[in-house]
């Protein structure tokens, strides 16, 4: 249980610090705003993971007194299990977008399907998540129809984040093989259920958006077992920059 | 995209609060269109909870007085004090308007 805590509760974190990256540098004030929004959505959802993944540790193991930060600030990227997706770098407002798209279209669909799973805990992290999500997918939705259906350039530049992203978006949809009783328990939700679903949704965006969607036949992994590209670990020098810097700071 | 902005219509924001009846101006913001300004203001002015309800005007469609006009307009509405409902007794039958 606590490798899947982990995986999704990373997903939130550095997708969420990805997003904070844009605060001050996004297109308008208006869509400046809209970013720090989505990502704080996203580290909110990030905290409530950690601070449930600290819940079970110290349960099992009552002297390791876990909190929330050991997860965000002390642990080194091979020890992080998010989707290679999310870690990609924000590129230009395209690539943002389309990356949010794939992301929030699964997490929409997961959260929705998690609300009636037997964990009351997660079960209820899903019902608050769910409504958050539900926004991401239509922000996001908005600005690809626009972007895909936009000026020369903004068709162009949307068509290339498409073709980069859509490898990492089946990763979205595995689970670590010590996950299955938890499946069957009815615990959590088994993503690859939700695969075709996920399809046919991207799929309606990218016709609105007028993009060119060819699902590739192979796709990006390791994420989840944290192997990961060499941009997580520049991510991490940031974002644990200040608690490894100063350890045991406070404001 | 500083351009892009500058291109993009103008739209003023009206809020209902959870317990306002009428909706207010909460101010204005930015967007290519009416779909991404709702977006916008629901992003830019409700983050606090600060209402159950947007509506999104498109500023050019607000006619407003002209502030060269305030005199004529308004000035003269000041010295009309018996306007004010303030010169009838009440009988005490009535209690509290």
């Amino acid at each position: 249980m606590l490798r899947w805590v982990l995986a999704y509760a990373d997903d939130a974190l550095i997708l969420g610090h990805r997003l904070s990256e844009w605060c001050s540098r996004a297109p308008s004030m208006e869509e400046d705003m809209a970013l720090a929004n989505l990502g704080l959505d996203l580290l909110g959802q990030a905290r409530f993971l950690y601070s449930h993944a600290a819940t079970l540790e110290n349960a099992a193991q009552p002297e390791r007194q876990r909190t929330e930060d050991d997860y965000a600030y002390r642990r080194d990227a091979p020890q992080f299990r998010n989707a290679l997706l999310v870690e990609q770098p924000n590129g230009d407002f395209a690539v943002t977008m389309v990356r949010h798209l794939l992301y929030a279209s699964f997490a929409d669909l997961y959260w929705r399907a998690s609300v009636t799973v037997n964990d009351p805990a997660i079960a209820a992290f899903a019902a608050r998540s769910e409504k958050e999500t539900a926004y991401h997918v239509r922000h996001a939705t908005d600005w690809v129809i626009r972007l895909g259906d936009g000026t020369d350039e903004s068709h162009r530049r949307a068509q290339e984040a498409l073709e980069m992203l859509l490898p990492f978006a089946d990763e979205l949809f595995e689970s670590a093989p010590d996950q299955a009783p938890l499946i069957a328990a009815d615990a959590v939700v088994d993503p690859a259920g939700l695969r075709e679903t996920y399809r046919r949704r991207i799929e309606q965006v990218c016709a609105q958006a007028t993009l060119r969607l060819t699902w590739p036949s192979w796709h990006q992994t390791g994420g989840r077992h944290g192997r990961h590209g060499e941009h997580l670990g520049h991510l991490l020098a940031e974002l644990q920059f200040l608690p490894r810097a100063y350890p045991g700071a406070s404001w | 995209m500083a351009d892009a902005t500058q291109a993009d219509p103008l739209w003023e924001v009206f809020l209902r609060s959870r317990n306002g009846l009428a909706h207010k101006h909460a101010g204005s913001l930015h967007a290519p269109d009416a779909t991404m300004a709702l977006a916008a203001a629901r992003d830019l002015f409700t983050r606090r909870g600060e209402a159950i309800s947007i509506w999104i005007v498109p500023s050019r469609a607000i006619i407003a007085s002209d502030p060269d006009d305030q005199a004529m307009l308004f000035e003269p509405a000041e010295s009309k004090i018996y306007r004010h409902p303030s010169f009838y007794s009440v009988p005490d039958d009535v209690g509290h308007m």
